[in-house]
């Protein structure tokens, strides 16, 4: 049996002609949990939109395999359907289009693509009604437009409430803490943690270590300038947490 | 939920112009061209009194020296009067005592068209008129309707039958005068659909006229005229289709809107005329006038839906005559590839206490040009009128063009007028989310113009609200750039 659900090796990719991430390593396998922390620009939130696939980003070397398949070769909505799951940073609004339209819009076209046969209005319902409890989504956002006019914790809670929906085997998480208060952190890592299982794995991106107090990482990596420069444990996210960034910068410098 | 997958999964597998066939049938047609012996042939086709045939002959003078208009922002190659037939029917034994015995190839265009008779009979309670080319083939539920006092039939049998109803209220709106096109119409006009409901009548079920040219080389030219009497209540709805073909077709229509006192008439209308090819070739120029008058207390909001025609030159216009009158217009218009529209309305404030409200929705895509004209005017007396407008644009490429022309008018102070309008190009980032969730490209465009566009699709009818939202659909196909 394979575990590994996300192999990178020696991913480089460039925009607008610079180089953004250059020559990533990382390992992903079932049941894991990896932080990636490093300093703004260092290249994370670059990371998580290459593997999502959007296409202004140019990967120029490197490769990514994803459960057997070449994932750089997938368009982002293949990547989705084979369980690719990314809770972005800033999440989008989309007006006049309610959320529960949306999900089940993203369900049925998975379905239709896996040829099995679209969700039943009341099996989507008994769904929603179930997910949304798990992630302690306001029953009221279900029906509102996405993201319309929701507060930032509202949209991040929303993300994880589609997370659990769409069931991925790789969750991304950027920068999911940012703009939380403590409540909704607690509530937000809750939701993940509950998510959690032997058969997926999740990667939280994030540039504090608050909130893996909550989500407990099995790996730390340590992203600067384009490149993993450290891995640990759990508490390499503490020892950053005590010195900053810095001393990193000077270890690498020396 | 909005739609079902299995449905729009059918029609996206002919959404390249899913109308665009032509029905086999024989026809009757007059020879090409323009003059009072095509207008006296026409009348005397349908057999009308000395007064119709008179307002015809005025009419062909008045149009005789008018000026084809160029102020819309559309330009197009006009239309060879002389080349035009003006009138064709689809023959057929007349006065048919039922449906049974409408012509099995002309059964059949309409089974295509969704338009079972039978059908809408038995489902879903609406009433039909089919209009085929100039002539109505057929109306459904005439017996039922008539026992409430309802007529509604073909405005040439309303002629024959209710002569002082047409001869009181036709031209009452929309005088002959009024403009090019409307005078053509006047006097070439060959059928259209004719409703009257009576006082304090609610009509109990939706009435639709379905438009359809069939022929080649003919232009269609119906009046509608639906008069709510005091108090009534009727939803009307109108459906057009053409098929493809590299001429372009012409279609000017009047619609006249009679709402008297504490009447309501909600009127919408789901346009997906034969738009071209995409390189621009061929489609119907659709230059219609419709219009509606309001007495006292009474209401008429106009929904729109355009997604087809070539060119497009439509203003559904509401007169608010009475005190504490009410007019809404609400509109989706979508131009792709080369397509032009010049749309909007005039809302007319003459009474007191009179609101109305404009919400515009324009999409564009591919080439296209889409331009929203509109004019509020509060009259002298119109103390403490209202208005309010939104006009919202949406760019799908950067190629297009969206445009909006709002003119206001305002000769009492007390008045309050707000005018929204707001331009948007569709979001990479909307579609990257979407995309991230499953969604492909086409599905996503659909569910942000669907979301962008609900506010106006929420005022049809249910049947035609799911029609509209699949005809957005295949409109767009493929046109994000």
């Amino acid at each position: 049996m394979n575990k590994n659900i996300i192999n990178i090796k020696g991913l480089k990719c460039k925009i607008e002609g610079k180089e953004i991430l250059k020559g990533i390593d990382l390992q992903i396998n079932k049941g894991e949990i990896h932080a990636i922390m490093g300093p703004n620009g260092s290249g994370k939130s670059t990371l998580s939109s290459v593997l999502a696939g959007k296409d202004e980003y140019e990967v120029t070397s490197g490769s990514v395999d994803y459960m057997g398949e070449d994932l750089l070769e997938l368009s982002p909505e293949e990547r989705s359907w084979e369980g690719v799951f990314l809770a972005f940073q800033y999440p989008v609004e989309i007006p006049g289009v309610s959320n529960v339209n949306f999900l089940r819009t993203a369900l049925n076209e998975r379905n239709k693509h896996k040829g099995s046969d679209p969700l039943s209005a009341k099996d989507f319902l008994s769904m929603v009604k179930e997910k949304s409890t798990l992630v302690g989504l306001d029953n009221k956002l279900k029906n509102r437009a996405v993201n319309e006019g929701f507060s930032g914790g509202e949209k991040k809670r929303n993300e994880i409430f589609q997370m659990a929906m769409l069931e991925p085997t790789l969750s991304i998480l950027d920068e999911t803490d940012s703009g939380l208060d403590i409540d909704a952190l607690r509530i937000v890592a809750n939701g993940v943690n509950q998510l959690k299982s032997n058969e997926n794995a999740t990667l939280v991106i994030t540039h504090y270590q608050r909130l893996l107090d909550y989500i407990v990482p099995d790996f730390v990596h340590v992203l600067y300038d384009g490149k993993i420069v450290r891995t640990g444990g759990k508490e390499l996210a503490l020892e950053l947490e005590q010195k900053g960034y810095d001393w990193i910068k000077e270890e690498l410098a020396v | 939920m909005t739609y079902t997958e299995g449905e729009l999964k059918k029609d996206l597998e002919n959404k390249e112009y899913e109308f665009g066939f032509v029905t086999d049938i024989e026809s009757e047609k007059a020879p090409n061209g323009i003059n009072e012996d095509i207008v006296r042939f026409i009348s005397d086709k349908k057999n009308e009194p000395d007064w119709l045939l008179d307002y015809r002959l005025k009419a062909f003078k008045i149009w005789s020296n008018m000026i084809e208009p160029e102020w819309a922002h559309v330009k197009y190659e006009k239309p060879k009067f002389q080349d035009i037939s003006y009138y064709s029917a689809p023959k057929q034994k007349k006065e048919l005592a039922s449906l049974d015995e409408v012509d099995p190839e002309l059964r059949k265009t309409m089974d295509k068209l969704g338009i079972s008779m039978e059908e809408q009979k038995r489902l879903s309670g609406v009433a039909v008129d089919f209009v085929m080319d100039s002539v109505s083939v057929a109306t459904s539920f005439k017996e039922k309707l008539g026992e409430l006092g309802i007529i509604f039939c073909s405005f040439s049998e309303a002629v024959q039958n209710h002569p002082e109803l047409v001869k009181k209220y036709m031209g009452s709106v929309v005088p002959t005068t009024d403009n090019f096109y409307a005078a053509l119409n006047a006097a070439v006009f060959s059928d259209g659909s004719f409703c009257y409901i009576p006082k304090g009548v609610t009509c109990p079920m939706e009435l639709s006229t379905y438009f359809r040219i069939n022929d080649s080389g003919t232009g269609q030219f119906e009046r509608t005229l639906v008069v709510a009497d005091k108090g009534s209540y009727v939803s009307y709805l109108e459906g057009c289709t053409a098929p493809q073909r590299d001429e372009n077709q012409l279609h000017a229509a009047v619609v006249e809107l009679i709402a008297l006192d504490d009447a309501e008439i909600k009127y919408s209308t789901v346009q997906n005329w034969y738009p071209g090819d995409k390189q621009g070739k061929g489609g119907v120029f659709n230059f219609v006038t419709k219009r509606g008058l309001c007495h006292e207390r009474s209401k008429i909001s106009w929904t729109q839906v355009e997604t087809g025609s070539a060119v497009t030159w439509k203003y559904p216009s509401c007169i608010l005559k009475g005190d504490n009158a009410v007019g809404e217009f609400y509109s989706v218009a979508v131009t792709n590839n080369h397509q032009q529209a010049d749309t909007g309305t005039k809302m007319i404030h003459i009474g007191k206490n009179t609101k109305s409200t404009i919400i515009s929705k324009g999409i564009s895509a591919g080439f296209s040009q889409n331009s929203y004209r509109g004019l509020v005017r509060i009259g002298k007396g119109a103390d403490k009128a209202r208005n309010f407008s939104q006009c919202d644009s949406l760019l799908m490429t950067d190629r297009c063009g969206a445009h909006t022309f709002p003119y206001i008018e305002c000769e009492n102070s007390s008045a309050q007028i707000e005018h929204e309008a707001t331009t948007s190009k569709i979001g990479e980032d909307q579609i990257f989310y979407c995309l991230q969730r499953g969604i492909s490209e086409e599905k996503a465009i659909s569910l942000i113009v669907n979301g962008y566009a609900k506010e106006v699709l929420n005022k049809l009818p249910m049947e035609f609200a799911v029609e509209a939202q699949k005809l957005l659909e295949i409109s767009l196909e493929g046109s994000v750039g």
